[in-house]
């Protein structure tokens, strides 16, 4: 018997309010369709009564986990629209926040899909093990999640001799933890069980449905915009982009090879901030100290500007236009979830309702959320909530255990 | 399984968090606070925060000359400028108010004030039930 089950918009395994459409049948999804917009802030509207030094801390509180990357394209965005040139030594700063940031989005993405499969212990491993990064960002700018590091033209905060220690030591203990890692995600028989040959994304689906980041690199797809369209200290730095058969011998696409590439990717991480550490050059870290004369600059400048930057989600977005007033004329944010809604379609086809939270959160979807999912089954109606889903996940990993299932 | 090992590790690990302010839930959250301030319970202090760190804001009204640049890069419109009176040449003068529960600690006030009168401090326990309270408004 085919039913419906609507999810969302308020949902837990999506953090943000989003509504998913399933057409089940029996345990089964034979279809799905997704509804957005429930959450528009009018960000963007607020930006465009404010001038660029103040939307830069509004990028920055567009995501919590994002709050580099957001200022990041923004900040190039309006670089590009005013012609202002950025020193050197701040593009290598502005990487090795954007890496840092990186680091501690993909772990602690590894213990939110832990949790969605009921592996709690690792959820808290992960966690605990970002503190150390955490700790680093802190040490670096202040704050552990709001940076406010960026500045148009440049950064604020100089990464000092004093402080490289610090950072160098946090990246030999995330080095000793790789393996451990690596064994723990990549070897363990229920992680292994769960994520196998589960969600799968092929190639031809990943293009289709233009989806970006770690989703799309998971698929064998090699995009990336720090190799595709090197900007900042990047052009600078070999980067290729990580797709699973540097693990596996073939691509599956599955989520699976996602925690692959995420896995690898902080690996790549740690390396791009070694590599910062050791080449970066000295001088000024921004092209305009003096914030008035700055904001005079943007005031008179006229023209339109974009700025592109891999968050750890995929590509994130900023485009700009400056028409010669106090605010902008417009401005565009585009995030990385955006794009990846789509291809949630093709992999959650053809799976059980106990894998949509682990299939949902293998995009790393970034977005908030609350706890209840109604089933509509007929003119029966009844509820879900989010332990109870959660529950149903945890019970699948337990069934599948029982009777070695692998 | 592979979690078995560093499970059992965990064991005789001490925790992670650090408990601030207290270990425990005290049965009597009013009472607890009381005892802390005759100095009969300690406070588990929080833990160490890093250096220029983005605390309270912190302000000094004499060397101000309210030019309101603060003003104009506040992201989140939490200073206000506010006449006081004229001086010798009938000019308007102008003071600074900071409303921290606005505020977003991104101290690009700091970076942007050319007489550097203000600074951020150290200090992190803002909470309270009245956003105008005396800890929350900076003269």
């Amino acid at each position: 018997m085919k039913y419906t089950l609507p999810i969302g918009p308020i949902h837990p395994a999506l953090k943000e309010p989003i509504l998913f459409e399933f057409e089940l049948n029996g345990e089964r999804i034979a279809n799905v369709d997704v509804k957005l917009g429930h959450v528009h802030r009018g960000i963007e509207w607020a930006g465009m009564r404010r001038n660029p030094v103040q939307i830069l801390y509004l990028a920055e509180r567009i995501c919590g986990i994002c709050s580099v990357s957001h200022p990041f394209a923004f900040s190039m965005a309006v670089e590009n629209a005013a012609g202002i040139e950025v020193p050197e030594r701040a593009e290598y700063i502005r990487v090795i926040m954007a890496e840092l940031e990186r680091i501690h989005s993909h772990i602690l993405w590894a213990g939110v899909a832990a949790h969605e499969i009921g592996f709690d212990t690792v959820l808290y491993l992960t966690w605990r093990v970002r503190e150390k990064v955490m700790d680093v960002i802190e040490y670096l700018t202040g704050n552990r999640v709001n940076k406010a590091i960026y500045m148009i033209g440049g950064v604020r905060r100089d990464i000092t001799k004093e402080q490289i220690p610090k950072v160098r030591e946090a990246m030999d203990y995330y080095k000793g933890l790789f393996n451990k890692l690596a064994k723990v995600f990549l070897h363990d028989k229920t992680i292994k069980m769960r994520t196998e040959h589960v969600g799968i994304l092929t190639r031809e689906d990943a293009l289709k449905t233009c989806a970006v980041g770690p989703t799309t690199r998971a698929s064998g797809v090699p995009k990336d915009v720090r190799q595709d369209y090197a900007y900042s200290a990047y052009a600078d730095l070999n980067i290729k982009a990580v797709t699973p058969d540097i693990y596996r011998k073939e691509v599956v696409g599955d989520v699976y090879d996602r925690i692959i590439v995420r896995l690898f990717e902080v690996k790549q991480s740690i390396q791009i901030i070694e590599e910062c550490i050791e080449n970066m050059p000295g001088g000024e870290i921004v092209s305009e100290p003096k914030i008035p004369k700055l904001l005079a600059t943007l005031k008179k400048a006229v023209g339109e500007g974009i700025g592109r930057h891999e968050a750890p989600r995929g590509e994130v977005f900023h485009y700009v236009k400056l028409d010669g007033k106090e605010a902008p004329y417009t401005w565009k944010a585009r995030a990385p979830t955006y794009n990846n809604v789509l291809a949630w379609i093709p992999m959650l086809k053809g799976e059980q309702i106990a894998d949509i939270p682990i299939v949902a959160a293998s995009t790393d979807p970034c977005i908030s959320c609350t706890n209840r999912v109604s089933v509509i089954k007929g003119s029966n109606k009844y509820t879900l909530t989010k332990e109870e889903l959660h529950k149903l996940s945890v019970e699948k990993t337990k069934r599948r255990m029982r009777n070695g299932i692998l | 399984m592979t979690m078995a090992f560093e499970v059992f590790k965990q064991l005789f690990k001490k925790p992670f968090t650090n408990k601030f302010p207290v270990k425990y839930i005290p049965k009597s959250v009013t009472a607890a606070v009381e005892k802390i301030g005759k100095g009969e319970l300690k406070i588990n202090p929080p833990i160490e925060i890093p250096p220029n760190f983005r605390g309270k804001i912190s302000y000094d009204r004499e060397k101000c000359i309210g030019c309101g640049i603060c003003t104009k890069v506040c992201p989140a419109h939490a200073i206000e400028l506010i006449p006081t009176g004229k001086d010798e040449k009938g000019k308007e003068k102008y003071k600074a108010i900071f409303y921290i529960s606005r505020c977003t600690f991104c101290s690009q006030c700091v970076d942007a004030c050319p007489k550097e009168c203000i600074s951020m401090s150290n200090e992190f326990l803002l909470a309270d039930t009245d956003r105008f309270s005396d800890a929350l408004v900076v003269k």
